[in-house]
Order: structure tokens, then sequence, then C-alpha cells
């Protein structure tokens, strides 16, 4: 009985904040203006499939981008001394502590054609060169904003490796890169499977971002929504199909991340939402 | 077939201005089994580091069958190390954990797998290859880092306190088990441990070290028998070790008596020390012997009972068969064979009679008495 009254808060929140949002998107994506059942809406939610792919396959290569850096990153980060790897997660989560918009005018005041790089280009005489309004500065803003998230995982993996381990796989003959590549990978597999979902999703499902640093032509599927809810054509029915859609989506790929994950059949696999 | 495997020369260690080791020298024969056996701290691990190719030494060389390997890395030496904690792979099978060496060396999936049985085998694992770690025993995965390391033909086996996290039944049954493997394969064994009965019991030598120095190299009889200083002689077992002086060839005197022993050789006069061990002294009538006791305590050992014996304030040991009550006055008798005696060391003097058995407890019963008397 106890164990059900500490419950209580969690469910309570549950219900409120996503149980019945949840339910609210179904019915508004299957229903009219009248509340009548209807498949339109997600009818009109194929009229932007080359946003969906675009979302996915800019999530994709920015995930990629954050797997290389940041596994890179935790990896020499994880071979430092205790303290310097302190300080060194500390700066890698500071600038998760800055407001999200900030970061993405800061980066917009980098970019921009009369921005700090084009500045300093300019200053040796090179000509201007356009960054903004491309696939790349969407892609760089995602990979700014969610490296942390690939770094943090796959560090506290690596870290949490035995010493030893790496001593018996020397001691048995293998060399630094053989060792890589035969225990501290495959060992370090969970976090990268909990980096990947963390990136991937949010970087599929953002938006304002794309708005910002890619211009019209890049929108993502987060800015679709967005139109719908807050934008010109308001219609909250075809928003829900939408986020409707790209929730199946991304179910459906975290499925398969985790279906790697098992084939790895790792004991202490990191959870994947 | 070249009789020298290891030699370290004029080896030190320091760490942060710490002498670990110094100046330590060895010479490990080919195909036996030696023991490096000390106290913790005595640089028996940072030795076996230094083989296996962890730790470069600060001062002087190493050399496996005359060829200098001192800053050879680990993966390059000819040595393999069985660690204390197992260090198995834990995202691997018991048969990829003993295939891990052969693959690194790019070695056939055929002569993989028939290698890999015939490790199992030899460690009495059969039928374990697809088995996961987590569902191994202590003794089990122990057994699977030995085949381990054997699979990839060894000339030194390091083993670093393999036994310790095992229990009294099982550390046996792998005692002998190790001792056989060593035999079948006549791989060199260095083996580290602080548990005096297991290195006499596995060893052909046993170097038994100190404070970073080799205090005696011998055979387990003799190093038990013949414990070249005081040092030796308590860490080998309960001994009773006693001041004494030389007469003259087979004749010394501690106790305020007078003993015919087997020693010869010193100087006359010469200060010594003497070692008896607790069951070498025989229990007697008082009236059978010079030097006359009370028994202070008994404690029943299953095979024997240990008993302290206060002969003129000294506090001797003494196992016996049979039960002699608290308070009972009884004779002791020391024959000949039964005196070693030793030269005079550093230690002599820290290792006295039976008041304390551990240090701590000197210090502790030291402490109280004062107080008393204050």
């Amino acid at each position: 009985m106890k164990k059900r009254i500490i419950l209580t808060p969690y469910i309570v929140w549950c219900i409120v904040f996503i149980i019945v949002p949840m339910v609210l998107v179904l019915f508004f994506g299957l229903t009219d203006e009248s509340g009548k059942f209807t498949t339109r809406n997600l009818c009109e939610v194929f009229l932007y499939p080359d946003v969906f792919l675009r979302s996915l396959w800019l999530g994709f290569k920015a995930t990629a981008i954050c797997l290389v850096v940041g596994y890179l990153s935790a990896l020499i980060i994880s071979r430092l001394n205790v303290k310097l790897q302190k300080i060194l997660i500390i700066l890698v989560m500071l600038p998760m502590w800055m407001n999200f918009l900030l970061k993405i005018y800061s980066l917009m005041f980098i970019l921009q054609d009369n921005g700090f790089i084009n500045g300093i280009l300019s200053s040796f005489g090179f000509s201007k060169f356009n960054m903004m309004n491309t696939e790349g500065a969407v892609i760089l803003g995602m990979v700014y904003n969610f490296l942390t998230y690939m770094i943090l995982p796959i560090h506290s993996s690596l870290v949490e490796i035995d010493e030893k381990l790496l001593d018996a796989a020397k001691d048995l003959g293998a060399n630094y890169f053989m060792t890589f590549v035969k225990v501290i990978f495959p060992l370090s597999i969970p976090g990268i499977v909990s980096g990947i979902a963390m990136v991937f999703i949010p970087s599929v499902s953002t938006f304002i971002l794309s708005k910002m640093l890619g211009g019209r032509q890049n929108f993502l599927v987060g800015d679709i929504i967005d139109m719908h809810f807050l934008g010109g054509i308001y219609d909250p029915h075809i928003g829900s199909a939408i986020s409707l859609v790209l929730m199946i989506l991304l179910l459906i790929c975290t499925g398969i991340i985790n279906q790697l994950q098992n084939e790895n059949k790792s004991k202490k696999g990191a959870l994947v939402i | 077939m070249l009789n020298e495997m290891i030699s370290l020369q004029g080896v030190s260690v320091f760490f942060d201005s710490c002498k670990v080791l110094d100046n330590f020298s060895l010479i490990i024969k080919n195909s036996e089994f030696i023991t490096l056996l000390g106290p913790s701290g005595c640089g028996k691990t940072t030795i076996l580091k230094i083989i296996g190719g962890f730790l470069i030494p600060d001062k002087g060389r190493v050399f496996f069958q005359n060829k200098d390997i001192t800053h050879t890395p680990p993966y390059k030496r000819n040595v393999n190390t069985i660690f204390q904690n197992y260090a198995l792979f834990p995202h691997m099978n018991v048969y990829e954990n003993v295939a891990f060496g052969m693959r690194v060396r790019k070695k056939t999936e055929r002569e993989i797998a028939i290698k890999v049985k015939k490790m199992l085998k030899m460690v009495s694992l059969e039928d374990f290859e697809t088995r996961d770690l987590m569902s191994l025993s202590g003794g089990q995965q122990q057994r699977v880092t030995i085949a381990r390391a054997l699979a990839v033909d060894p000339k030194v086996l390091l083993l670093d306190e393999p036994l310790a996290a095992l229990d009294l039944k099982l550390r046996k049954d792998m005692q002998i088990q190790l001792k056989t493997i060593q035999h079948e394969t006549n791989i060199t064994f260095v083996f580290v441990t602080h548990d005096q009965e297991e290195a006499l019991s596995m060893s052909d030598r046993i170097v038994v070290l100190d404070r970073g120095k080799i205090q005696q190299i011998g055979s387990p009889i003799k190093v038990y028998n013949e414990p070249e200083n005081a040092f030796v002689a308590d860490f080998m077992g309960e001994s009773n070790i006693l001041d004494g002086v030389i007469l003259d060839d087979f004749l010394v005197t501690f106790a305020g008596r007078k003993f015919r022993c087997l020693d010869k050789g010193f100087k006359k006069k010469e200060k010594v020390d003497i070692v008896i061990r607790p069951e070498d002294v025989k229990v007697v009538k008082p009236e059978d012997s010079d030097l006359k006791g009370v028994i202070t305590s008994v404690v029943f050992k299953g095979v024997h009972y240990e008993m302290i014996i206060d002969v003129d304030s000294f506090k001797w040991m003494v196992q016996t068969t049979k039960f002699i009550e608290v308070g009972s006055k009884i004779g002791i008798k020391l024959f000949a064979d039964d005196i070693h005696t030793m030269r005079k060391s550093k230690y002599s003097g820290e290792y006295g009679d039976y008041s304390t058995f551990s240090d701590e407890m000197y210090e502790a019963y030291e402490h109280n008495t004062n107080l008393k008397k204050s």
C-alpha cells in the first residue's frame, strides 16, 4: 500500500502531462473541426514527404557527426587524470546551462554574411561566402546543441571499463589499436546507443533552429507542426496528425536502435527511453 | 635449453620518492615454480608488474632469455599474467575469452577451436565454451583466466595472488591443479602470495621478501627449517625466537642454559638468534627438565593444542597433541636438531616471544601495561 502512496505524484504527473496530451494529439489528429472521425488529416501529412525525409536525413547526419566527434572527445577525456576529466566534463556540460535561443542567435552572428567568420575572411581579402540558410548551418546547429548528449553517456561507459581489462588485453598480445577494437569499443556500445538516441530524436523533432539557421528551404517537421499551431496556417488537426506520424517514426527508430543494443548482448545496457 | 629464463638486475622502483624496490636482483630459472612471498607492501606485485611489462623500473635491467626487455611493451613479451581479480572480458563468453590472444595473433578458426578445447580440458572446464561469464563461480572464472593465458603458449606465467579470493577447500584444489598444469606444460610459473602455507606446498623455490629486499631464497624445506633471519623465521610460520650466544661449534647458550646444536662455523661468543618451531618443543614433567614453566593459555586447533608456556617470563609457543590444563607446571625439552641458529640481523628483537601474536596487539599491550604502571 505504502508504495502506491509514494507513487501517486508520479502517476498524477504521468496522467496530466503525458497521457492526456497524447490522447488529445490522437483525438485531434483523427477528427475534423466538428469532432467527427476522419483520416483526412493523416492524408494531409503525405503532402510533406520531403520535409519528413529531410528531418530524418539531417538528423541522421547530425547524429553521425556527433558520434564521431563525441566518441573521440569522450575517449580522449576518459584517458586523462581524474581532476582534468572533471574540469573537461564541466566544460562539456556548460553550454547546456545556456538558453537554447541565445545559442542559436550567437551561431547566426558567427555564420551571417556580415558575421564573425566572414568578417575575418574579408579582412584577409577573401570574398564572403554564404553559410546562413544552408543545410550545413542546420546540421551545425544540431551538432552544437546536442553534442553534449553524445559525449556524456559515451564518456561514462568508457570510464566504467576496468583498467585491468586493458592490461589483460595488452598482456595477451593486443596493441592499443587491437585493445580498442576488441575491448574498449564493444564495452562502450551501451553509451553509444544511448548517445545516438539522445541526439537523433531531438535532432529529428527540433524546430526554430532549422527555421533560423536554415531558412525556408530547410524547414523540418518540427517547423511544419509549429506552423499549424502558432504559425500562418492554423490547423491543430493536421498539426496533431503530423505529430502522430513523427512519433510513430521515432518509435520505429528507437526500436531499431534498441535492437542494436540487444544484438550486442551487453548486460549493463544503458536504458534508451 | 637455456637455464636462465628471466633475470632482474639491479632493479629499483620509486613511488613518490618512496623506495619500493631497491637494487633488486633475481634470476628465474627455466620451468621452475618460483614463489615471491612476503607481507603486503614488500614489493612482490611490483616485481610481477616489471616482468609483465606494466611497469618500467626507474633503474636496472630486465632480461628474458638473455635479451634485454626492460622497455618492451607487454604485448610483445612472451609472458602472461593471471590477474587477481580475473579481468575476464565481460562482453565475451568463455570460448571467446580463451580465444582472445589467438585472435589477436590472427590464428585460423580451426587452430583456435582445437586450442580452446584443449585449454578448457586442461582446466577441467569442458562444455563450458558457450557459457556466459556471469554464470560461473569464482573458481571457474579463475580457471578460464588460466586457460586464456596458457592458450597463447607463454614461456612464463605470472600469477598475482590468483587464489586469494577463493575459499579454503577450493584454494587447496586449485593449488594442486596449478601444480599439475605447471608439470604438464613445463612453463615457468612466477607465483605471488602472502600465504606461507600456499608457498610451501606449491613452490620449487621460495623468495622471501620484505621492504623490497630479498630475505632468503631457497627450497620450501630449507626456508622453513633453516631461516636466515628472524623475519623469515617469523613469516614462515610460528616460531619462538630467543637471544643466544655461540659457545663453540655445536654448543650454544640461551634461556640461561647450554644446549647442543647442529650449527657450526660461527665465531665464539657470537650473539645469534635462536629459532625453535612450536611443534619441535617437547612437553615433559617438570622434574625431567631444567626449563620449567607454567601454562598460561591453551587453544584447541583441531590437529593440536596450541599452548603458551611462561618460562622465566619468556612466553613460548608450544604445539602438543595432549591436552594439559592451564596453570599446570611443566618442563620443556629440546634436542639438538630442534634448535636452529641465525646470524643477528636488523630484524633481531622485532620478533620476541608470544605475549602477543601481532605487532598491533603488542603495542596495545605495551600501552596498557604502561598505563597500569603510572
